[in-house]
């Protein structure tokens, strides 16, 4: 026995942090949208979550296969990959086209990069920009099963139509899988907050700077800034795909101000853009400056550097 | 104080907490490395066949940065052989046949302290070193023109499992309480600051007694944060004092001495007996019988482990020192070192070795480490042998603690390169300087 002593440099012990189990808790988190996303959109937002998630999934892993590459599904980063983009489309939205949307998100954005950590964009976001420039059906809105509206909430207000508050936070209202149902968006960001997966900084910075530019541009009309805030992918941008941490920010400092940014990007878009939503182009424009905020922002040493 | 640093909450498993220390009986034979400091190996004054007793003088080097080192058992020397130490050199070391008896040196009295430089001579001849684990000789911390306007005394003893810090205050106290006293008279020294981590009840108690009957000393009670016992960290929490890059404490006035150190420098006013035996806890769940034991110096960890019962499950590795920055042993026979706080016996569930993967930029690193060290970028560095980019990242800094390689969900050897990052950095300079 006296020579089968294990020898390894300090630290001996280390702390049950993953990258599977930050994976793991971001779908745990995910979970009251998507359901909520089924319960609304029915079976066909069945039909596209599983379709992506199943893409990036094996995506990613023939990818490894083919270059030769230690197999990384089991990261479970894909899957959050697969889910968050689903969460992002329409309900109705052909499902060859969902497919083709994530897997352009898995290989082109993340694994030809380099794989998990390595890649410069978020590749659901990017994945559903993609889509929107490709596929005119992105920009139809899916409408929940039993509703009669014809337009969504960011149309209708544009419109100067009233919507009702309370349809705005269960998600009776049209839009993307994921992004309607408000109240089980704010749980999943409250799990992930609770959990310490991500810091309040990013979802703050970027809802309360869509907040205030909001008010301002509408005359401080506190409903409609309101309305606006709780409509569309804001919630789900903020908590769940701007916080993700290899294009982000890594300072309180540097999150704050990618927050600040995205928030303002939001709103410029939403109210002079052609677009009607904003959120993706804000995180994707964030996430191309995020070295050079994560740069400037960077944590002091202490008792400074000598030269 | 504005901020505090940051740093890590870490499991505690302290078995031992709240036990009096054990004196082990004499082992057969000890085996006395020359090399139990950081500085120049001494040489030893014996020769095969001596009678040594307990605190005889068996090496000393006078020329240069050194601490004297003393028998630590009764007997006769058996062997002059070389072994080979924790950092990978060989150093000569002093093989003494115990007989037993545990017979001190007849020679060994009481120092005559009525000076500074008396003290200093004092602390030397005593063969003290750091005993949190860094083995500096202690007299030179003292050995300076500076004005000594703090002496922060570090009972924060922050890493898991280890308790023989905590156990030394709770019985020792006087002794610490003579060593204090001689310091402050003999060094000017202005405050006494004695750092200690919230939860350690008694010790923390006896220690504010302690205050209460020695002027300007008080008690700070930290919160219970890794690494709150580092050198600097320590300094920035009592004092609010910054020791920047490449400063040393007494740079802003202040001295850092472990407690147990202090017990040590106290118990050799009183007696004249040097440095040969060390309060250890003796720990893990390989372990039968977890202890804090007082073991002679040179007493190999075979023997101390079986003074506690031996091991129920054999175990994966065993360290010196804590597990977040001891030093992993390659067997058994190793002995114990006059700065080896802790033996650690670990199974495979308890420690790890972990699959290192890509890293996702969460900042953990960053955010957990004190001083603000960006592990990636050293990393990155290191890769490129891109000395300034290391030196800008904050290398030079690290104080080895571990913090950013205990959190990484990606398990990446940060604190490790760092380390290799260190040693790089050293060397480039070293000829940069011989150019």
């Amino acid at each position: 026995m006296e020579n089968k002593l294990h020898i390894s440099v300090s630290p001996h012990i280390h702390s049950k942090n993953s990258t599977q189990r930050i994976m793991l808790d971001v779908l745990i988190s995910l979970l009251p949208a998507t359901i909520a996303g089924v319960v609304i959109f029915g079976l066909n937002a069945l039909l596209v979550i599983a379709v992506c998630v199943a893409v990036c999934v094996l995506g990613e892993f023939v990818f490894n296969k083919i270059t030769k590459k230690p197999l990384t599904i089991s990261d479970l980063s894909a899957a959050v990959t697969g889910l968050l983009l689903a969460l992002n489309l329409p309900a109705n939205v052909p499902l060859w086209q969902a497919g083709v949307g994530s897997l352009f998100a898995i290989i082109i954005v993340k694994c030809i990069f380099g794989g998990i950590g390595r890649n410069v964009v978020n590749p659901a976001i990017t994945g559903r920009v993609f889509m929107l420039v490709a596929f005119a059906s992105m920009t139809k809105a899916a409408f929940p099963l039993d509703s009669t509206a014809g337009a969504t909430p960011l149309a209708e207000i544009a419109n100067g139509n009233e919507v009702i508050l309370t349809d705005l936070l269960l998600g009776n209202i049209g839009g993307s899988i994921g992004e309607t149902c408000k109240v089980a968006l704010l749980i999943g960001g409250v799990y992930l907050l609770v959990r310490r997966v991500i810091t309040w900084h990013i979802p703050v910075a970027f809802i309360g700077t869509t907040f205030i530019f909001t008010l301002a541009v509408h005359e401080f009309d506190f409903m409609l800034a309101l309305s606006l805030v709780l409509s569309g992918g804001l919630l789900l941008g903020a908590f769940f795909m701007a916080t993700d941490y290899v294009t982000s920010p890594t300072t309180p400092l540097g999150k704050i101000v990618f927050g600040v940014g995205a928030g303002l990007i939001t709103v410029l878009i939403r109210e002079w853009g052609i677009y009607p939503e904003g959120v993706s182009f804000a995180i994707l424009i964030m996430n191309i400056l995020n070295p050079y905020i994560d740069m400037l922002t960077a944590r002091k040493l202490f008792g400074g550097a000598k030269k | 104080m504005a901020f505090k640093l940051h740093g890590i909450k870490l499991p505690e498993r302290k078995t031992t907490e709240g036990m009096p220390s054990v004196k082990m009986p004499a082992p057969e034979t000890v085996t006395i490395p020359t090399a139990m400091h950081i500085g120049t190996p001494v040489k030893p004054v014996v020769k095969v066949g001596d009678e040594v007793f307990v605190g005889t003088l068996i090496a000393e080097d006078n020329e240069k940065l050194s601490a004297p080192v003393y028998s630590s058992v009764s007997g006769k020397v058996s062997k002059l052989t070389e072994i080979t130490i924790s950092n990978g050199n060989v150093v000569q070391a002093i093989v003494i046949a115990s007989d037993g008896e545990m017979t001190p040196d007849a020679n060994i009295k009481k120092p005559e302290i009525n000076s500074k430089e008396d003290l200093i001579n004092a602390i030397k001849n005593s063969g003290m070193v750091g005993l949190g684990g860094a083995g500096f000789p202690t007299y030179a911390k003292f050995n300076t023109n500076k004005p000594i306007d703090t002496l922060i005394i570090n009972g924060a003893e922050c890493e898991p499992y280890i308790t023989s810090d905590t156990t030394t205050m709770v019985e020792r106290a006087d002794d610490i309480k003579v060593a204090i006293e001689a310091i402050t008279k003999y060094c000017g020294v202005k405050e006494v600051i004695l750092g200690i981590e919230k939860g350690s009840a008694e010790a923390q108690k006896k220690m504010e007694e302690l205050a209460s009957a020695i002027p300007n000393m008080k008690v700070k009670v930290l919160t219970k944060l890794y690494p709150q016992g580092g050198e600097k960290v320590l300094v920035y929490h009592t004092t609010g004092k910054v020791i920047g890059n490449g400063m040393l404490p007494i740079d802003v006035g202040c001295v850092v001495i472990n407690c147990s150190t202090m017990a040590n420098i106290g118990k050799y006013i009183l007696t004249g007996m040097p440095l040969v035996e060390r309060c250890i806890t003796v720990d893990g769940a390989s372990v039968k019988e977890p202890k804090i034991v007082v073991a002679p110096i040179g007493t190999a960890l075979k023997d101390v482990f079986d003074f506690c019962g031996g091991f129920k499950e054999e175990p994966f590795s065993v360290l010196y020192g804590g597990p977040m920055m001891g030093i992993a042993v390659p067997d058994l026979s190793v002995p114990v070192l006059k700065q080896t706080n802790a033996i650690l016996a670990l199974t495979k569930k308890e420690t790890s070795v972990p699959k290192e993967t890509s890293c996702i930029r969460c900042g953990a690193c960053v955010t957990n480490c004190p001083f603000g060290i960006s592990a990636p970028a050293i990393m990155k560095g290191y890769k490129n042998k891109d000395i300034d980019a290391m030196v800008k990242a904050g290398a030079e800094i690290c104080m080895e603690c571990g913090c950013c390689s205990f959190n990484c969900p990606a398990n990446r050897p940060l604190v490790q390169t760092n380390k290799l990052a260190k040693a790089l950095i050293r060397e480039e300079k070293m000829k940069e300087a011989n150019k």
